[in-house]
């Protein structure tokens, strides 16, 4: 029977489904040219040569190499802290103050990211001048690492959330001293952290903003941490809006490169851990 | 006895004290960071502030050569794109919402919810230059054609429509978003409890009957949360939004216009800002976007703790 209530109800699902639609097609439109256009560029040359403005033999040596630096400088600033922030707010906070430090981990996430980029410009980059007027890879890998931070405390404790408190007290009741406790609490749930890790660093290296105003670019091969660095993001930014064909089709293949390597990860990790990898 | 490895041994009560501590100096390190960005650009933007006052936020000029810097023009690039991004990008992410939550059967589900969650991780200077060189020019620029030819008597709709303007900005950004304000909405409606899903539909109500009644009733305020989690994201992104929103240092009242961000003014200015004040400036438009970004997430985390405390899990 035809009701307008029935009609109403595949009014909805019509409309949901649309929305879904909408929501997938930029999705699928953003892999579909990065892959048609940059998979053209790619060759052994182009991921293995450092840029070259002038000649077609250019590659992204230098931008994997300083994306792959920069990024591990964050995380080994960003994962023991976060740990750390994470082991405090699920095993050592106690009501109010873990809730406290939650929050504000919270808040960090929803920083911009250029806004960091801001806060090492402004305590790093202009307050220690260097040949390149303050701009450099340590400075990039520390306004990345400050943005590991919050993602990676928060992965880390809902992971050892997850924990149920009934080993902890068969710990404790075998007199194992608190520390102990803990790392083999951190050992039981290590997948769930391992994960956290894994996506923030995947995130991070996504990066442009704050990466403008601290690793500045460079055409060179990394030149030590205190001297400006290219990264993937900032070739495909720089390159991708010179208007130079032969520019703009090097940051279609190195989109490519970026995009199947974040993608891949996070398809990854959803595929085993079905997490959440969205972080709200 | 024997000797199990985890014992205390003689240097157990040092140990888990130094741990302890360590610990408790790194969680101190939240606050710190969180107020080392307030310290440090409101130390730095002093140069600024002293030159400009108030009239850094309520005059539109910014002109270096003359060392005069001011953002009104990017505080409403800003609220107006970030606006758009929500008008656009919420209908769509409840729809993906409620396709997840009430909808869709478990295999189709998990798939899609896995594939709008990915859009998240898609790097933005990627959003950004797909946006640049496919988006405005195959979708935003005819698009813009169309409004015009149809409601081009609209003020609103009145500008010449290069496509890398305040809509495509908007446009970009609703994008970007989905993936958030679905996520959270998705976690609000999933709260429902199923009694009072079963009553709805005892009483005779149609699925979409329940789900106007029921779910957006009882997850309103979790959804309202993911509005302001999707706004704060909105005005903090960058590279997707410079590089299509056209860059005009004016902010007209057209949505065809370009304009600017507070965010895309700072990446514009980047690499090239030399002197005391100009330096200082940037820093203060870094400031009043911390500040405008501290705001809509403090709002929005307030909203999802009273909601979490309202005995819902989420999150």
């Amino acid at each position: 029977m035809i009701t307008r209530r029935g009609i109403l109800d595949k009014v909805w699902l019509g409309l949901a489904v649309a929305a879904v639609v909408a929501a997938l097609a930029p999705l699928a439109s953003i892999i579909y040219y990065v892959t048609v256009r940059g998979i053209s560029a790619i060759s052994w040359n182009f991921l293995t040569h450092n840029f070259n403005q002038v000649g077609n033999n250019g590659g992204i040596g230098n931008a994997l190499e300083g994306t792959f630096l920069v990024v591990a400088l964050a995380s080994a600033i960003g994962i023991p802290i976060g740990l750390l922030v994470g082991v405090y707010v699920s095993e050592y906070g106690t009501g109010r103050s873990a809730d406290v430090v939650r929050f504000l981990s919270d808040v960090l996430v929803g920083i911009p990211s250029i806004v960091t980029g801001i806060l090492v410009y402004s305590a790093v980059v202009i307050s220690f001048p260097t040949p390149y007027n303050g701009y450099t890879a340590f400075a990039a890998g520390l306004a990345l690492g400050l943005m590991e931070i919050p993602i990676i405390a928060n992965t880390t404790s809902e992971s050892l959330k997850l924990v149920p408190n009934s080993l902890r007290e068969a710990s404790a009741a075998l007199g194992v001293r608190k520390w102990r406790t803990i790392l083999l609490m951190m050992a039981n749930s290590l997948g769930g952290i391992m994960t956290g890790i894994l996506l923030a660093t995947s995130r991070v290296a996504g990066e442009t903003a704050p990466l403008l105003l601290t690793a500045l670019g460079s055409t060179q091969s990394f030149q030590g941490w205190f001297n400006s660095v290219e990264t993937m993001t900032l070739f495909i930014f720089q390159n991708g809006t010179s208007g130079t064909p032969n520019l703009v089709e090097q940051a279609w293949g190195a989109s490519f490169v970026l995009l199947i390597t974040v993608l891949g990860i996070n398809i990854a990790i959803k595929m085993v851990t079905r997490r959440r990898i969205v972080f709200v | 006895m024997s000797t199990f490895p985890l014992r205390r041994g003689k240097n157990g009560a040092i140990a888990d004290n130094a741990f302890r501590g360590l610990v408790f100096l790194f969680a101190a390190l939240v606050p710190l960071i969180l107020l080392a960005y307030l310290f440090e650009l409101g130390s730095h933007s002093i140069p600024s502030i002293n030159a400009f006052g108030l009239s850094f936020v309520f005059g539109s000029q910014w002109n270096p050569p003359r060392e005069i810097f001011q953002v009104l023009p990017e505080i409403l690039g800003t609220l107006v794109s970030s606006l758009i991004a929500i008008a656009i990008g919420v209908p769509i992410s409840l729809g993906v919402a409620v396709f997840l939550s009430e909808m869709a059967p478990r295999g189709p589900r998990e798939i899609i919810g896995a594939v709008v969650e990915l859009l998240a991780a898609v790097p933005s200077i990627v959003f950004g230059f797909w946006g640049l060189v496919i988006l405005v020019p195959q979708v935003v620029r005819p698009v813009e054609g169309f409004l015009q030819a149809t409601l081009g008597f609209i003020p609103l709709f009145q500008h010449a429509a290069s496509g890398y303007d305040l809509f495509a900005g908007g446009v970009i950004l609703a994008i970007m978003i989905i993936p958030y304000v679905a996520a959270v909405s998705r976690d609000a409606m999933l709260t429902v409890p199923r009694s009072q899903l079963e009553a709805a539909y005892a009483l005779g109500g149609t699925k979409s009957e329940v789900i106007r009644m029921s779910v957006f009733g009882y997850a309103r305020s979790g959804i309202i949360a993911g509005v302001f989690l999707g706004f704060g994201r909105a005005i903090g992104e960058t590279m997707a939004v410079t590089l299509v929103i056209g860059n005009s240092l004016q902010f007209a009242p057209s949505l065809f216009a370009p304009a600017q961000t507070l965010a895309s003014l700072i990446a514009n200015n980047y690499g090239e800002t030399i002197g005391s004040v100009p330096v200082a400036a940037l820093i203060e438009v870094g400031l009043v976007l911390l500040g405008l970004s501290l705001l809509a997430n403090f709002g929005a985390r307030l909203i999802l703790r009273r909601f979490v405390k309202r005995g819902a899990q989420m999150l």
